[in-house]
């Protein structure tokens, strides 16, 4: 039996296991014993991430020569939240299941709401169709063949009455993807929200709001940088006052991943774009405490598992350093970052699409790891088209698992500690923050990306990307390796009757409004934002009078004009 | 004399900004010893038709992830025909369902490449169908 004396002699001795000591026994162990015995067998290959990263064959504590538990590690929901932002994380309240949904009619995505929330899921996610991403309605001459496709069609308010009838807004919370237009749409919601009995003061929610990402990747931006950037300020100011629950922006790591970005890249040009709101936010004169409890993010995972358990936990760390040291926040909840994920589109494969549950589900872990607050797992046939009802719940089906059954959510960040993932985290934060330094240097995002750096940096990411998979240095299961032939699989598919169901509520909604109410409401919101006043009151009185996006957003080229990308690849 | 490089418009039309794809072409093409001239985003078929013809375009490459390709593609084809520029061949990618590909073969889209296709291949397919300092007529 061991006694109290030896329990404290062998803890003695474990402290006296200084760092040096076990970088010299893993050299020689290395030299030894792994390199010989590799020598043994396949080939060796590049160990390396999704991202390209290098991964050593083994992690210990010489890694982490100064590694501090209560410094860099500490407590859940204590600075810098490695752990987590909640005390509690997963066991206090699992993540939110939000499956970003929208096609059709309001009438098709409406039904598609309550069938989703009958069956278990906790919030709702509006995908929009790419005219109102676009802030055109579906009777422009570029949405010829896009109504209803790639989301639901919103023309007017009229639109966002239906799309949210039967749903209570002071009881469901709602995230909208949306950016150039988001300001419009806000208000649309707010509108609705107002003749369901429901105040502003209680309704809860997010819009995406991140224009930033639009010019580096995803590239659904109508106005220049500059005045983007005002209108998303508005919101910011009128949010803190008026609807205080809400989400102001969900600041985007997903598309500029997608668009072929690193999981460094995704990180450190997502944070910088989070300073380039905050310090946009200061210059209008806002209270740091007062708007950055509302800053939420958005990421993506990827099929790298640990790379973006990772990069969650660094996001976290470098948020709240940067909050706190460098904005000189005082409210913790201001050096909180709180985040949604998604799975990672483009890892999902066209050939063999079964297989994509899978990847769904690893990706999905990772995030869950990695405490995630809202997660959207992708279905199994978005390579192909937007999804069918038994492929999203599929989808959904595996969060349940994985908060049901898995175990993943019973211990808050089970892999803390780890000598991999602590070494991972500190690299990956490490490298962020000299992208985010040289950004700085450059004079900040907007002038990054009127220089094209981000967009450089993630085309060359891409085409590195995909060279390798060309070239069988990256494996892609049933692409480049373990091909075989497979029957189409089922798709939901939207006919060319959804455009003409719409056009037909447009041309009725632009016919019973009262015109000279549109026509005020328009020419007061130009007035406003030529004297640079805060556009939301207004926008209210415009989405209230039932002009459409298009109109609104005609209003809003007059006065700001409108982006022309450059163009190089 | 020197044999003249393929010229290959890499045009997206349609209103969505996945433009990953077309560039990753892009560069490709460009690292195979072709020229290539791309668009940029949301163009209409009358703007790609015309800078097809303006640039003497031996290809068009249509990359496109938005769904409207049942109403772009044919009116593409048929802005060529109408300009007297039905000889410059069409191809596409990006995310078209497999049960729409015949007819958007049909309609004159000369071959389509779905998600997943390597660089190469697109290589080698435009190596092998299009003639070198000029369009197969």
């Amino acid at each position: 039996m061991r006694t109290g004396g030896q329990k404290e002699k062998a803890k003695v001795k474990a402290k006296r296991q200084k760092a040096p000591d076990i970088k010299k026994a893993y050299e020689t162990w290395k030299r030894n014993k792994y390199s010989r015995a590799l020598e043994a067998c396949v080939p060796p290959t590049a160990f390396t991430t999704v991202s390209g990263r290098m991964i050593k064959e083994l992690y210990t504590p010489a890694d982490l020569p100064r590694f501090d538990f209560l410094r860099d590690l500490s407590f859940p929901g204590e600075y810098p939240f490695t752990r987590g932002i909640h005390p509690t994380m997963h066991r206090g309240r699992l993540w939110t299941m939000r499956q970003f949904s929208g096609f059709g009619t309001a009438e098709d995505t409406n039904k598609r709401y309550k069938y989703l929330l009958a069956h278990g899921q906790t919030g709702l996610s509006v995908a929009f169709h790419l005219p109102t991403l676009m802030g055109i309605d579906s009777d422009h001459p570029l949405a010829k063949g896009e109504v209803g496709k790639c989301g639901v069609a919103i023309d007017s308010l009229a639109d966002m009455e239906v799309l949210f009838s039967g749903l209570p807004l002071d009881k469901v919370t709602t995230s909208m993807t949306i950016n150039a237009p988001a300001a419009i749409l806000w208000a649309m919601y707010i509108a609705v929200a107002e003749k369901q009995g429901v105040s502003p003061k209680v309704i809860s929610g997010t819009i995406q709001n991140d224009i930033l990402k639009e010019y580096i990747a995803q590239k659904t931006f109508v106005f220049p940088p500059r005045p983007s950037m005002k209108l998303i300020v508005d919101t910011f100011e009128y949010g803190a006052k008026e609807v205080p629950r809400w989400n102001t922006i969900s600041i985007s790591g997903y598309h500029i991943r997608e668009a072929g970005a690193t999981a460094v890249q995704e990180l450190a040009f997502t944070l910088r774009d989070g300073i380039e709101y905050v310090i946009w936010g200061l210059e209008r004169g806002l209270e740091i405490d007062e708007f950055a409890p509302r800053l939420s993010y958005f990421f993506n995972s990827h099929s790298d598992f640990f790379e973006e358990i990772a990069k969650f936990r660094a996001a976290r760390v470098i948020w709240a350093e940067v909050m706190r040291n460098r904005f000189g926040a005082r409210d913790p909840r201001s050096w909180w970052l709180r985040f949604h994920t998604q799975t990672s589109g483009v890892s999902l494969m066209a050939q063999q699409p079964y297989n994509n549950v899978v990847r769904v589900a690893i990706q999905a872990l990772a995030a869950v790891l990695g405490g995630t607050q809202s997660l959207h797992t992708n279905s199994l046939d978005e390579t192909f088209a937007l999804p069918s009802e038994d492929a999203v719940t599929i989808a959904l089906r595996t969060q349940q698992i994985l908060a049901h059954e898995s175990g993943a959510a019973n211990t808050i960040d089970p892999l803390g500690g780890s000598y991999f993932i602590e070494t991972l985290t500190k690299e990956m934060a490490g490298e962020a923050k000299d992208y985010i330094k040289k950004i700085d240097d450059m004079g900040g995002m907007v002038r990054a990306i009127e220089l094209g750096f981000p967009q450089k940096e993630i085309a060359d990411s891409a085409y590195w990307y995909q060279k390798a998979v060309d070239a069988k240095e990256k494996i892609v299961v049933g692409v480049n390796a373990f091909e075989m032939e497979h029957e189409p699989i089922p798709l939901l598919e939207i006919d060319e009757s959804v455009g003409r169901q719409q056009l037909a509520r447009l041309r009725s909604v632009k016919k019973s409004r009262e015109k000279a109410a549109v026509k005020m409401t328009l020419s007061d919101l130009k007035k406003a934002a030529r004297d640079e006043r805060n556009l939301m009151p207004y926008l209210l009185k415009c989405v209230k009078a039932y002009a459409t996006l298009g109109e609104i957003m005609e209003a809003l080229k007059d006065v700001y004009g409108e982006y022309e990308e450059p163009v190089t690849f | 004399m020197p044999k003249k490089k393929i010229r290959v418009l890499v045009a997206k039309p349609g209103l969505d900004g996945h433009d990953r794809g077309a560039k990753v072409i892009c560069r490709a093409l460009r690292d195979a010893g072709m020229e290539v001239i791309y668009t940029g985003l949301r163009r209409t078929p009358e703007e790609i038709v015309n800078a097809a013809i303006q640039e003497d375009a031996d290809l068009i490459g249509l990359s496109i992830l938005s769904g409207a390709h049942p109403i772009l593609f044919p009116r593409i084809i048929g802005l060529l025909k109408e300009k007297g520029a039905e000889d410059i061949p069409v191809i596409a990618g990006g995310i078209i369902p497999e049960k729409d590909v015949p007819r958007m073969k049909k309609a004159g889209i000369r071959e389509i490449f779905l998600p997943g296709t390597s660089t190469r291949d697109i290589v080698g397919w435009i190596r092998e169908h299009i003639e070198k300092g000029g369009r197969k007529r």
